[in-house]
């Protein structure tokens, strides 16, 4: 089975997807949307350095995007510009000495820039997918982990720290979680479009969900989900892979939110009659 | 003074931020079942106190000492509102340990907020999420209750009756608390060590002590002597604790 480009695409974007999920949800709880995206913006410099280094392009991305977040963290302290000011630098800022860099090596043909920027998850090996299998359940592993600490000081950090938690500690764990989903999922849907494969089915989740726990759940069944349906849709309509997962992401969420907006007017109108049937206790 | 080893001690502690001491030379301490309430007016440091004595915030002059061990419970200074993410009342009560179901129901049921568990939590009034956040303070059966304003708003109708449950807890667990407030009259009665701030310690002492302190009076003004014409009209009931 793993003979065929396609199962190994499937396979190669189901890890992706296992991970991508929870670690979307924090990343909506911890309002970082552009943090993420800025780190993904960087991916192009990754390659290069990666690449000038030695190492394999992955590697050079996981590490250039984490460094990106600890620069986005520790310019937010020190400085007196705008977190998002921040964010807007650093995210082009990256992206354009990326492709300067890329132009400036000596044999510029070498990189695929279509791939990197839209991923080519058919284009994964037998020897990928080891390091995105094993990858992905280390990545689940170190969350579970620090779920609890992590969730506690999303809320409140002040609250996590004075009952035990680490907050620093643990947010660094979870910025190399984020650094490492850019680095696989790059392959997977591409540097522009790996934000979007962690907070789409996260975004479509939070609709149904009631805690912290279900909505990772919801967001692994949404990521996975959309991974088949991307994939399988590429192959019938021979559209490009990655931007056909986060499409089909997409549309799950617009379906979440009709049918939460659906469901609440229902509750709603429910709750109009039963408030007329017996009046409710309210001590606030 | 043979008094035993206090729970958590500041040592001439400062905080400087921003160019300026937010507070400076403070000195305190809080032992097993004392109950602390820090007063003072609007950006007199009190929150910066609290963390600076949870830890949230290293002195940048003094130290502060807690006991190894010590089990803190927190309600942090924070709204509903804040808590945007799918989280149910019952989840929340696990939010920093692992809590048995029955522990946690148990706290809810002793704060008045048990019907609530199944609640999305930035659903609930300021109201309930005060109770809801003492409740999960106590389910992790702590040796020091720290509130930062623990009546944030709480309307004010409802505040006798909250001030009446963190009395009633705190006699009935026998905790240590530590808090701040600004309601005189609860504060001069329920309390056994009163902390004026204002940047610094101004006076500190048993309520009774403090009333009739200079300092006290500077910094609340007509309120504290409206307070002292109340306490010597009824003087028997309310000063018996």
């Amino acid at each position: 089975m793993l003979d065929d480009f396609f199962f190994r695409a499937l396979f190669a974007t189901l890890a992706v997807a296992l991970v991508a999920g929870p670690t979307g949800c924090v990343i909506l709880w911890q309002r970082k949307a552009y943090f993420g995206d800025t780190m993904a913006h960087s991916a192009l410099l990754g390659v290069v350095l990666g690449v000038i280094l030695g190492l394999n392009p992955e590697a050079g991305v996981f590490g250039v995007a984490f460094l990106v977040a600890v620069a986005v963290v520790a310019l937010q302290r020190v400085s007196r510009l705008a977190g998002d000011t921040i964010l807007g630098v650093l995210a082009h800022s990256t992206l354009a000495i990326g492709l300067v860099a890329m132009a400036l090596t000596e044999n510029y043909q070498q990189y695929e820039l279509t791939a990197y920027l839209f991923g080519d998850v058919l284009a994964v090996g037998r020897e990928d997918l080891i390091l995105i299998g094993s990858g992905a359940l280390f990545g689940l592993a170190m969350l579970a982990a620090i779920w609890r600490s992590l969730v506690a000081a999303t809320l409140h950090e002040g609250l996590a720290a004075a009952e035990g938690a680490k907050p620093l500690r643990n947010q660094l764990i979870y910025m190399a979680l984020v650094a490492a989903v850019v680095a696989v999922g790059m392959q997977v849907v591409g540097a522009l479009l790996v934000v979007a494969l962690m907070i789409v089915p996260a975004a479509a989740a939070r609709t149904l969900a009631h805690t912290p726990e279900q909505m990772a759940l919801i967001a692994i069944l949404f990521a996975t989900l959309s991974g088949v349906l991307g994939l399988y849709g590429s192959l019938w309509l021979d559209t490009p892979a990655g931007p056909s997962i986060v499409t089909a992401a997409a549309f799950i969420f617009l379906g979440c939110l009709v049918f939460d907006a659906a469901a609440q007017q229902l509750s709603r109108s429910r709750g109009v009659r039963r408030s007329v049937a017996h009046a409710p206790e309210d001590d606030a | 003074m043979t008094q035993p080893r206090p729970l958590v001690s500041a040592r001439s502690v400062g905080v400087y931020r921003g160019g300026r001491w937010l507070i400076h030379d403070v000195s305190l301490e809080v032992h097993a079942g004392e109950v602390v309430t820090v007063v003072g007016p609007n950006g007199a440091g009190k929150s910066t106190l609290l963390k600076t004595l949870l830890g949230l915030r290293r002195p940048d002059a003094g130290n502060v000492i807690r006991a190894p061990g010590l089990r803190i419970g927190y309600v942090p200074p924070a709204d509903p509102v804040q808590f945007d993410l799918p989280l149910t009342v019952r989840r929340l009560m696990t939010l920093t340990s692992h809590r048995p179901a029955e522990t946690t129901t148990e706290a809810l049921r002793e704060t008045g907020a048990d019907h609530l568990s199944n609640s999305q939590v930035n659903e609930l009034s300021h109201g309930e999420f005060q109770r809801v956040m003492l409740a999960r303070a106590l389910s992790r059966n702590p040796d020091l209750l720290v509130m930062d304003e623990p009546l944030r708003g709480v309307d004010f109708s409802s505040e006798a009756d909250m001030y009446q449950l963190i009395t009633e807890i705190v006699e009935h667990r026998g905790c240590a608390a530590l808090m701040t407030s600004h309601d005189l009259h609860y504060v001069m009665s329920r309390t056994d060590q009163v902390v004026c701030l204002n940047g610094t310690v101004r006076c500190m002492g048993a309520p009774e002590d403090t009333v009739d302190h200079p300092e006290f009076h500077q910094l609340f003004g007509t309120r504290a002597e409206a307070y002292r014409h109340v306490r010597h009209q009824c003087h028997g009931e309310s000063t018996e604790t």
